[in-house]
């Protein structure tokens, strides 16, 4: 199992406003993540862990530093090239699902490859083959108003992974979700990410989420604070299991 | 439904444009073809100044004028005077007064008339001064009804005629007046027998056709040149005359109705503007309700453009459908408004693709603005959108 280079950033840095109104909610980031890892990003709110999360997703572009993404330099790519990216090689996942509201989990799931400008049946069965992955075949034809909300982040895992991406973004992918639900979704992502490679970049509050990940980063003010294996990461926390 | 109210100002526009070109050309027609009724390329000589009836103090014309009018105008097809008397005319039981117009054979081709029964009179006729009469069909069926007008006698005035013929009917004409209603027989003998006038001026209407292709114009100058010099009128007199030029009539007339008409349709174009503004304001609103969406679409990797074509989309498929349903609207509207009014229907097919290529561009125009702002949507701003 080899791993290369998915995620190079130096000096990382994204300021808000101008002049005295000037916010650095990102100070200079600095790490690396390989393919095939499962990371988990954590942090208070205000820390800037959701700005991170928007520029690894290349949702946002830096104001300085370097962010080199499986081998290209993000800095210099155009709205429209980032956007291709998005297309190919991530997929998203949100706490609030983000589903297309009277729209059915297959045509949700076949959005990505609409704008790939696939043929009608190859859309659909790539978008069955995804729903059946993440275990929800049979809910194809419901729309997001009949389905549970882990139902509904099933689908929306579903819609990320058809088009095979290298990279899974999940921002809160949990938060709406009961225990029991939020154990399934996890189990789920574990397998993707152990079965089928995919690495998996993760936001979280919650230490319990953070567990199933490989790797915790904390960050705060804009800096990061900590960068463990998920182990030692949880041996430091003071509210042990 | 809420797509529907959207169309509804592009129906309404686009069915408005339709039916008032439509409707429009419709007239024109209408007008043109009364005119027609009257004769083609006519000209028509009067005593005095003005439209009315027959100035009876004015001069009329005589035989010799007519002469000179024939042998000295280029461009006359033909000539024939005419001679109207309101007379009181009598058939057994049944009396009536009708117009009889004493005129020669060339009157039936220059004014248009056909013959529906019998024969019109000749040229032995007039200079036998036979006593021969051909029926409008109003009066026909007045004095006979069902019976068979031809052969018999009726009396005119104080003198009595046979009824050779029957004029085809005309109908009504462009002043709502019956032109059925009278009754033609040479005017040798109506001068003879009924006329009272005892000058050799006592020709009250010259009618002239003109030959085809030559202008109207030409004639009605020589016409006037030559009446000025037959009655001696000097430079600083008046005529006192007047020619009628049928064909500029026609022209002003229905020139004038195409006026109305574009100016009609350019009001109703307004009523298709305000449609697509309606438009544009419905998919401002769209735009705002759906950011989420657009949020979720530039996420997963939607370039701005296509997110622009999306929307766009949207907007003409909405007013190329709003300007289908109007020209079917205007199709069944002009079909039955022709219909009440008893204008012809004519189908412009140029009109219909002219309204139908301005509610895509209706789309495309009020679209654009809207698009291109959900287009420009950061993902991460609309995400959070509610």
């Amino acid at each position: 199992m080899s791993q290369e280079s998915l995620i190079e950033l130096r000096d990382l840095t994204k300021t808000y406003g101008k002049g005295d109104a000037a916010f650095e909610a990102l100070k200079g980031i600095s790490l690396s993540i390989s393919t095939r890892e499962y990371v988990a990003v954590m942090g208070p709110s205000g820390s800037g862990k959701s700005t991170l999360m928007n520029l690894l997703g290349c949702l946002d572009t830096p104001t300085a530093g370097s962010y080199v993404f499986q081998g290209i330099p993000i800095e210099g790519l155009s709205k429209d090239q980032r956007s291709l990216i998005r297309r190919h090689a991530m997929g998203f996942i949100f706490q609030g699902f983000n589903l297309l509201a009277r729209t059915s989990a297959l045509e949700n799931v076949e959005l990505p490859l609409l704008y790939r400008g696939y043929p009608r049946k190859l859309r659909q069965q790539m978008a069955i083959e995804a729903l059946a992955k993440v275990g929800i075949g049979d809910k194809a034809r419901n729309t997001p108003a009949e389905l549970s909300g882990g139902q509904q982040q099933r689908v929306a895992i579903a819609r990320a992974i058809v088009t095979s991406p290298g990279t899974l973004f999940a921002d809160e992918p949990t938060g709406n979700l009961d225990s029991s639900t939020t154990h399934e979704i996890m189990e789920l992502l574990r397998r993707l990410n152990e079965d089928f490679g995919i690495s998996i970049i993760m936001v979280t509050h919650e230490d319990e989420v953070a567990s199933y990940a490989k790797r915790v980063i904390r960050v705060k003010d804009g800096l990061i604070e900590s960068d463990l294996q998920t182990r030692a990461y949880l041996a430091g926390q003071p509210t042990a299991h | 439904m809420r797509a529907f109210l959207t169309m509804l100002g592009v129906v309404i526009g686009v069915a408005a444009v339709i039916t008032m070109v439509t409707l429009g050309r419709g007239a024109t027609e209408m007008v043109k073809s009364q005119i027609s009724k009257l004769g083609s390329n006519l000209i028509v000589l009067r005593p005095g100044l003005g439209f009315s009836r027959g100035s009876m103090s004015a001069p009329q014309f005589s035989k010799a004028d007519v002469r000179a009018i024939q042998d000295q105008i280029y461009g006359v097809k033909s000539i024939a005077p005419v001679d109207t008397h309101n007379v009181m005319v009598i058939y057994q039981q049944i009396a009536r007064a009708t117009d009889i117009q004493g005129t020669t054979p060339e009157y039936f081709a220059i004014a248009n008339w056909k013959i529906a029964a019998g024969r019109a009179f000749d040229a032995a006729d007039v200079s036998k001064q036979a006593a021969v009469c051909v029926l409008g069909e109003t009066v026909r069926k007045e004095l006979f009804g069902r019976d068979d007008a031809i052969g018999q006698s009726i009396r005119i005035g104080n003198t009595s005629a046979v009824v050779i013929g029957v004029n085809a009917s005309k109908g009504q004409g462009g002043f709502g007046e019956d032109l059925d209603d009278h009754i033609m027989l040479p005017i040798t003998t109506l001068q003879r027998r009924i006329s009272s006038k005892r000058s050799n001026q006592n020709i009250n209407q010259v009618m002239i056709s003109g030959e085809d292709g030559y202008p109207s114009a030409s004639i009605v100058a020589d016409v006037t040149a030559l009446m000025r010099e037959q009655r001696g009128l000097g430079n600083n007199l008046q005529n006192n005359f007047t020619v009628i030029d049928a064909r500029q009539i026609a022209e002003a007339v229905s020139s004038s109705t195409q006026v109305m008409t574009s100016l009609l349709g350019a009001v109703a174009g307004v009523s298709l503007l305000v449609g697509g503004i309606g438009i544009m304001n419905i998919m401002l609103v769209s735009v705002t309700e759906r950011t989420r969406e657009i949020g979720i679409r530039l996420a997963i990797g939607a370039r701005a453009r296509e997110v622009l074509l999306q929307f766009l989309v949207e907007a003409v498929t909405l007013s190329s459908v709003g300007g289908v349903t109007g020209i079917l609207l205007a199709y069944g509207l002009c079909m039955n408004l022709a219909k009440a009014v008893g204008a012809p229907f004519l189908f412009d097919l140029k009109i219909n693709l002219i309204a139908f290529m301005f509610s895509v561009a209706i789309g495309i125009i009020f679209g654009f603005m809207p698009a291109r702002r959900a287009a420009a949507l950061d993902p991460i701003e609309a995400l959070r959108h509610e």
